[in-house]
């Protein structure tokens, strides 16, 4: 595939703020029991609506990938059949929930909106958070369905998709949110920090299994089956169009294995070891300024991640486009 | 249930292109044009085609074959670029299994373009919506043509007859026939999309020579005495046993 | 589920749209489909092909399809233009002018050179398909300088068969596919009938017919053949006398058709003393000396054992054998010298030559000849042939072929497709169910009628031709040369050089006038040929002949006017050009004067008529040729008091008649005064609406009896006559053995009472009119270092473009943006050129940077491309960078228009030197890889054309919607 950047940044993006809000309602999950201190609701609520701040970037990026961005408002009709569709809903409600849970804590209005049978109250806080926190989940399964659910696209037809969109999007917002604590919390800098960087490992296994997968993928299709014909030597000499068309523009990346290659490296660098060495760094002695490079060296790790995440899939209508004449 | 396809004879296709533009032609001012063209006078002149014929090479010198081989939607039977449209602006029709798009409804997302394996759906640049063989739905239906006419623009000007129009799910239709009688195939079957369109293979007409019949009691060289038979006095086994 | 759409597909795409439906003939190419075109408030909506015409029946081509983008192209010229004063030729300046102007510039010009020397102007025209008017305003002229594209196009085809069989492929015959069991295709990429030959090629295939295809390239056609048979170009001619040395040798001839209907049986005089050496022996020298082979040469009849007339009853001739005469002349029948002359010619012989194996050439003699013996056709049509003999059937052996240009565009193909019209004739398959057929108004005589002029004096001021500018000579008197041999036509057609060059040699008018040799002339106007470009060889050159000055500063060719449509290379170099309208916006007829559209079942012609308006001030070439025929007061322009006769082209059609009350005009259909008469009639006013209401064509089906066998149909012959279509009415035996050839060979030997050549061209004549097929190579190769220069390189027609003028076309130049050098994938990789890089290919007279491409499907001493998809820089109103000029080449800069000097210094045209055919496919190449550090661009690169006076501007985004405007 021929890596859009709209694409890459919603969701890469998207993938930092629900990070970032899934961080944010861990610290405060252990606060309610007690095992962290409670932190200041403008910590959560900055903390949200920083997380906010990236989704809507993703949507603003997302945008730029619609020929009628006009009519985006008709893409949440398929719900049923369609993940794009389901996705389309989960990112606006995700940021609806999101906007109300840093706003709750921010105005501090914060009533209990339900009373367990123990007698301890749900406070708006905490049901908002829960609530993000699902939302995220669903918005992390719908994006990485988006791709997943493409069977013939078969480096991204795994659980595997989905799996890193949740862990690769969760490093990114823990590490983030390692940066915003030292920035403002610094006390909670080491929880973060130590989180991301279990996620960043277990996002690396993630993703080093997909990439072992997909090197061992076989083709299901084949030039042979694409045109019906059983000889193993067959060769395009023309697709019917020199200048280029759709099917060139859209589906090849144009770059070769070489610089493919030197992706890969780069992305496995810049999104999993220098974070994780960063962090390593920043816990045996803190520092803003680590946690700040671990970021974006992260972010920018995970745009080379999604880009090499397109240009490995290699579509079937490939076949058909491989010679001009 | 009635399935329209297109069957195309691989057989007889040399590959012309009149299927292409004729497509272009009949579409750019139809209900899904106009199919717009970017740089038509200049460098990498690129537009929005719905068929686009292509060639292939098989095998090695002197074993060459050429196949020319033109391609647009399938109109599958179970289309996996419908479900995956946000909008709905994909759809199959019910009535006669045509896959269309609402131009009216689409975003311009793309993403059923990636769900289609074959590549048979193109993005309008300048309309900003996806495009696609509509089978000539504007055609087939339009009371106010010819009977003749009432057929995919690109089926009319094949001038090698290689494209077959019909109901596929009808046995008796001609493309159902064509589709036993010569072992028509479909595109990719590993996915399971169950294309409509069909295609039919090469097929070689040999001719088998026996030495019988390069020796005739009939041979015209005889009646200018060049074929002569052997002199009365040649030896012959006769003269042995 | 969606809901209902809010696009409706099937609602009309404009509401109340004003719709109409208007029929007429496609020139996207020269095949002459019927088209529907249908238009959409006065715009064009779609074209499709016209149901109910003869020729395509509906279908329609991929050009055809784009006519659209032709129509309201960019490129388009849309006002009359003369070069700027004081800008330099070739610079491409231009200035507005009014046609009256146009007119007046012209006319003065054209009258002084009338009454002094009308050979100082030449008219030459390219793809058209009015040659009669063209032809007929030369002649009326009074200049021999005027040809179409057939000498550089096909003349060897149409010549090599003619001068055979009296009829050939290209426009006026073909394979009949409905009946033939095996069909041969040699050396054809699309060809003129196209559609036709597509519907006929997959009605064959789908009936079992067995297709077998002989071509260095296998793509097209070829692609679909059931075998497809590699040969080494320029080397058919081995092969078929290969095949028909197999054919005679197992007797798979068909001996009763050469008996009754070739000249297979009559005896040659092989008296070496005799001045009648090589010749038919004759009883009795005809009364009456006409444009037809008189009956009365010499069979040795087996029945008598005696020397009898041919054809004489119950006679049958010896084929073989070697016989006195009572006068003791030595004579062998002509059959005797055929299988004297293919002994030789084995197919282990020609394997070497051809590449193709032994076994393999055998195979094919035998599937040629049994199929033809055991699968006879027998049709129960009555009939009667020209000595009287009635026939219950017409019968038929179902082998067809079909040929063109990769046997025509060789310096050998005139003996070439001589051999293969002998080897169609061994099989009896000339004019027969499931062989070849012949269309009105073949066949003709051998050779037909028609002649120019055989003496200068034929030329003189003021006064028309004496005689047609091309024709067709049978011996050497009829040459037009001067009385020391040298040619009278700037061409050089019709001369000792070239003697049968029926067509005339267009690709060397621009050197033969820049050189002034044989003479300078004056004015130059070219009609729909791209002279600067695709149709002439040694492009690079000939664009600086077309500037050249004299020392005294003047052109050496003093002024060009072209008449083009398009923005095409050659109206760079026009002093004034003619904006022509495009085939939608005018009249046109595809006359039986010239090419009409023929079917094997009668003859047809038909016509175009506007749909749209012109253009901007864009006028037909009729038009601009009846307005000066009328000024310059030509005879067949005006009235006896001097004024004009014609008010316009339709009027012309309509009126004109090859003489007064002849009854015969450009169009046969719906003459006489109500439209009752066909082919012979008083002018019809209302005829232009007879065509318009009958799909513009008319058809006249033969009745069944004259369908076939029409060179000895005595009924077909006198019908023939009676229409005026031929003048005579005896039979046209087939020259198996050319006494026509053999008079040129004679009088090169010094023999016989006719004109001798010039020394110096007396061997040349010599060697190559042989009486009878034999095998060279081509004379380029000959005069090539085959080690330096190891590849044969050609071009191919791609089915969706023509020539060079659909560049312009949107849809189109997306499906052949650029071309690729095609090379065998071993071939290149030798050479070290990778897939797809850039590299150089080479021939003795100039090189080309090009990009390859990797083929399996080409024979391995063979490299290819597209032919003509290479455009200069700014051309056609493309931008300067667009892919047609800089990845896209033209093989014509690596092809010479004249061959090696000889000692002399005087040089050959680079034709077959029978016929002047121009030998495209001769040339000799190497390949290399490009540096690494050179451009990534064609070379040669030429100045940027810019777009002239009253030309749109291109659009860099196209969303053509037909009629959407109110
Ligand atoms: N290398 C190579 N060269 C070849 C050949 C080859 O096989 N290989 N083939 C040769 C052959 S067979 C031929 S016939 C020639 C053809 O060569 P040309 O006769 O030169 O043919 P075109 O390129 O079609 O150019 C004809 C011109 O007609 C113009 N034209 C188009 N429509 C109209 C119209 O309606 N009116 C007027 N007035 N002009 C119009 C076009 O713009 C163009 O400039 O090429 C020859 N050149
Ligand atoms: N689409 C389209 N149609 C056209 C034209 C066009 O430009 N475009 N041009 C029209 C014109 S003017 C003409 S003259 C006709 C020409 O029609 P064709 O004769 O079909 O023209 P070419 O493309 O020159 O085809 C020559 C074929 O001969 C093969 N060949 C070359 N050398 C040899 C040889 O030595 N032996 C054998 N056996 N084969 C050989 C080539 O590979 C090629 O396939 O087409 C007409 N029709
Ligand atoms: S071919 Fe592609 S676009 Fe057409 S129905 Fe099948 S999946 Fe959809
Ligand atoms: S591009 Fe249009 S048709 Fe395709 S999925 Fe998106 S909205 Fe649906
Ligand atoms: S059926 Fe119609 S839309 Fe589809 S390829 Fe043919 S002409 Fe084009
Ligand atoms: S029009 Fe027919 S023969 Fe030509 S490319 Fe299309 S399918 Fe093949
Ligand atoms: S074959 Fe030629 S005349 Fe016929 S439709 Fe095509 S371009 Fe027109
Ligand atoms: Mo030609």
């Amino acid at each position: 595939m021929n890596p859009a950047f709209s694409v890459i940044f919603l969701t890469t993006l998207i993938g930092v703020g629900q990070g970032l809000l899934l961080a944010l309602f861990t610290q405060q999950s252990y606060a309610l029991f007690d095992l962290l201190p409670q932190q200041e609701a403008r910590f959560y609520g900055w903390g949200a609506l920083l997380a906010l701040l990236f989704t809507v970037a993703g949507l603003i990026a997302s945008f730029f990938h619609l020929g009628r961005p006009e009519r985006a408002w008709r893409s949440a009709a398929q719900w049923r059949t369609s993940w794009l569709s389901r996705e389309v809903i989960a990112l606006p409600a995700f940021m609806g929930v999101l906007f109300l849970y840093g706003m709750t804590h921010l105005t501090g209005f914060d009533p209990v909106l339900l009373t367990l049978p123990s007698g301890l109250g749900i406070h708006a806080t905490v049901m908002l958070g829960g609530i993000a926190t699902v939302m995220a989940f669903a918005l992390f399964v719908s994006t990485g369905m988006v791709y997943a659910c493409m069977r013939f696209l078969q480096e991204w037809h795994s659980p595997l998709t989905v799996i890193n969109f949740i862990l690769l999007g969760g490093a990114s917002g823990f590490t983030l949110a390692a940066f915003y604590a030292a920035l403002v919390a610094p006390a909670q800098a080491g929880f973060f920090a130590g989180w991301a960087l279990i996620i960043t490992l277990l996002g690396l296994l993630g993703r080093g299994a997909s990439l072992w997968r997909n090197a061992r993928l076989k083709p299901k299709s084949t030039l042979q089956t694409a045109i019906g014909i059983k000889h193993p030597r067959i060769v395009q000499t023309a697709q019917g169009a020199m200048g280029g068309s759709f099917n060139t523009r859209e589906f090849f990346h144009g770059k070769s294995e070489s610089f493919l290659a030197r992706v890969k490296v780069v992305f496995l660098l810049l999104a999993f070891a220098f974070p994780a060495l960063l962090v390593v760094l920043d816990l045996s002695s803190p520092s803003t300024a680590l946690l700040g490079c671990a970021f974006i060296s992260q972010f920018v790790g995970l745009l080379a991640e999604r880009w090499y995440f397109f240009a490995e899939a290699r579509h079937p209508q490939n076949l058909y486009y491989r010679g001009v004449s | 249930m009635t399935q329209l396809a297109l069957v195309i004879d691989l057989n007889v296709c040399v590959g012309c292109h009149a299927c292409v533009t004729s497509c272009k032609e009949w579409n750019t001012s139809g209900s899904a044009g106009p199919l717009c063209d970017e740089n038509p006078y200049g460098a990498n002149p690129t537009g929005t085609f719905f068929n686009r014929v292509q060639t292939f090479e098989i095998g090695q010198y002197p074993n060459t074959g050429t196949v020319h081989f033109p391609k647009s939607c399938l109109h599958c039977e179970d289309p996996p670029c419908v479900p995956v449209c946000p909008t709905g602006a994909s759809y199959k029709r019910k009535q006669d299994g045509i896959v269309l798009v609402d131009y009216d409804k689409c975003i311009g997302c793309k993403y059923c373009s990636w769900a289609c394996p074959y590549g048979a759906r193109e993005f309008d640049e300048k309309q900003k919506v996806m495009k696609k063989c509509t089978l000539c739905v504007d055609r087939i239906y339009d009371n106010s043509l010819a009977e003749i006419d009432r057929k995919p623009s690109c089926v009319k000007a094949c001038p090698a007859s290689a494209r077959l129009f019909g109901d596929i799910h009808d046995p008796e239709s001609a493309v159902s026939q064509a589709i036993r009688e010569n072992a028509g195939y479909v595109l990719m079957p590993e996915w399971g999309t169950n294309p409509a369109n069909h295609y039919l293979p090469r097929r070689k007409t040999n001719m088998k020579i026996h030495e019988d019949e390069l020796e005739r009691s009939d041979n015209p060289l005889k009646v200018d005495g060049l074929l002569p038979k052997p002199g009365k006095n040649e030896p012959t086994l006769d003269d042995f046993s | 589920m969606p809901s209902t759409p809010l696009h409706d597909p099937l609602a009309p795409p404009v509401a109340d749209a004003k719709t109409e439906v208007r029929n007429t003939t496609c020139y996207m190419c020269a095949c002459r489909c019927g088209i529907r075109v249908h238009l959409r408030n006065g715009e064009v909506r779609y074209i499709d092909g016209n149901p109910d015409h003869p020729l395509n029946g509906g279908v329609i081509c991929a050009k055809g399809s784009s006519g659209i983008m032709k129509q309201y192209s960019p490129a388009r010229l849309t006002k009359p233009l003369r070069r700027k004063q004081g800008s330099e030729r070739g610079a491409g300046e231009f200035e507005e002018i009014s046609w009256e102007e146009t007119f007046s510039i012209l006319a003065e010009r054209l009258k002084k050179i009338r009454s002094t020397d009308p050979k100082k102007f030449a008219l030459f025209t390219g793809r058209d398909q009015m040659q009669a008017l063209t032809g007929l305003f030369a002649r009326q002229f009074g200049t021999p300088n005027y040809a179409a594209h057939g000498g550089f196009c096909s003349v060897n085809m149409a010549a090599g068969m003619i001068y055979t069989i009296g009829g050939s492929f290209w426009e006026f015959g073909g394979p009949d596919l409905e009946r033939a069991r095996l069909f041969v295709m040699i050396g054809t990429a699309e060809d003129h009938h196209s559609n036709p030959m597509k519907i006929a090629l997959a009605k064959f295939k789908r009936e079992g017919g067995r297709f077998i295809s002989i071509n260095p390239v296998r793509t097209g056609y070829s692609a679909i053949a059931d075998e497809w048979v590699g040969i080494r170009p320029g080397t058919d001619g081995a092969l078929l006398l290969a095949l028909i040395h197999e054919i005679i040798e197992l007797g798979l001839y068909d001996r009763d058709f050469l008996v009754r209907y070739t000249n297979s049986g009559q005896l040659v005089n092989l008296d070496d003393a005799h001045d009648e050496y090589g010749m038919f022996v004759r009883t009795e020298v005809p009364k009456e000396e006409g444009c037809y082979d008189p009956q009365n040469k010499l069979w040795w009849d087996r029945n008598s054992n005696k020397p009898v007339v041919t054809h004489a009853d119950g006679a049958d001739p010896y084929l073989f054998g070697e016989f006195k005469l009572p006068d003791g002349t030595p004579v062998k029948p002509a059959f005797q010298l055929l299988q004297e002359r293919v002994k030789d010619y084995t197919p282990e012989w020609a394997s070497q030559i051809t590449g193709i194996p032994a076994a393999t050439i055998k195979r094919l003699a035998h599937e040629m000849g049994i199929t033809a013996r055991d699968q006879k056709i027998e049709l129960p049509i009555a009939w009667t042939d020209s000595w009287g003999k009635e026939h219950g059937s017409v019968t038929g052996n179902p082998v067809a072929f079909h040929a063109m240009r990769g046997l025509a565009a060789h310096s050998n193909g005139f003996q070439t497709i001589r051999a293969l019209s002998i080897l169609m004739t061994l099989l009896g398959t000339i004019d027969r169910p499931g062989g070849f057929r012949h269309k009105a108004p073949f066949p003709r005589p051998i050779p037909p009628c028609a002649r120019t002029p055989n003496a200068p004096q034929g030329v003189k001021p003021d006064t028309p031709l004496d005689g047609m500018p091309l024709g067709w000579p049978s011996d050497p008197d009829d040459l037009f040369v001067n009385a020391d041999g040298s040619p009278v036509r700037l061409d050089k057609a019709f001369s000792w050089e070239y003697p049968l060059s029926v067509h005339g040699l267009m690709h060397n008018v621009i050197t033969n006038a820049w050189r002034g040799d044989p003479y300078k002339i004056d004015t130059l106007l070219i009609f729909m040929a791209n002279m600067a470009w695709n149709s002439t060889m040694n492009t690079v050159e000939v664009r600086k002949m077309l500037c050249d000055k004299e020392e005294n500063g003047e052109y050496k060719i003093p002024f060009i006017a072209v008449c083009d449509a398009f923005h095409s290379e050659m109206t760079a170099f026009a002093d004034l050009i003619l904006p022509d309208t495009t085939y939608l916006e005018r009249h046109d007829v595809m006359s039986m004067l010239d090419r009409p559209i023929s079917e094997f079942d009668g003859p047809v012609d038909a016509v175009r008529i506007p749909v749209l308006p012109p253009t901007g001030e864009c006028k037909p070439f009729q038009e601009v040729l009846i307005e000066l025929g009328s000024r310059l007061k030509l005879p067949a322009f005006v009235t006896k008091e001097g004024n004009r006769k014609f008010r316009d082209y339709p009027d012309f059609i309509v009126n004109w008649e090859t003489e007064p009350g002849s009854g015969i005009g450009f169009l046969s259909g719906w003459r006489g005064k109500g439209g009752e008469k066909f082919l012979r009639g008083e002018p019809n006013p209302k005829q232009w609406e007879m065509y318009a209401q009958n799909n513009c064509v008319y058809h006249h089906k033969l009745p069944r009896s004259y369908q076939y066998m029409r060179n000895w149909n005595k009924g077909y012959l006198e019908w023939s006559q009676r229409n005026r279509i031929t003048r005579y009415a005896e039979p046209i035996l087939i020259h198996l053995y050319s006494e026509v050839l053999q008079k040129f060979r004679l009088a090169a030997q010094g023999r016989g009472i006719t004109r001798k050549p010039p020394a110096h061209l007396a061997k040349r004549i010599e060697t190559y009119f042989d009486p009878l097929p034999f095998f060279y190579e081509p004379l380029e190769t000959q005069a090539s270092d085959r080690y330096r220069y190891p590849l044969a390189a050609m071009t191919q027609r791609p089915m969706a473009m023509y020539h060079s003028w659909d560049s312009q076309n949107a849809w189109l130049r997306q499906i052949h943006a650029h071309n690729y050098l095609h090379i065998n994938t071993l071939t290149a990789q030798a050479a070290g050129i990778a897939d797809g890089a850039w590299m150089w290919v080479e021939s003795q007279w100039g090189k080309v940077r090009c990009m390859a491409r990797y083929s399996e499907a080409v024979e391995p001493g063979t490299v290819w491309t597209w032919n003509a998809i290479g455009k200069a820089a700014g051309a056609w109103n493309l931008a300067p960078d667009a892919n047609e000029s800089q990845q896209g080449f033209l093989l014509n800069h690596l092809i010479s228009e004249e061959l090696p000097a000889n000692p002399d210094g005087s040089r050959y045209s680079n034709s077959d030197p029978v016929t002047g055919q121009a030998a495209w496919y001769d040339v000799r190449v190497r390949i290399y890889p490009a540096g690494a550090d050179e451009p990534q661009q064609t070379s040669p690169q030429f100045e940027v054309m810019q777009k002239y006076p009253g030309m749109k501007e291109r659009p860099s985004w196209l969303a053509y919607f037909g009629g959407n405007k109110k």
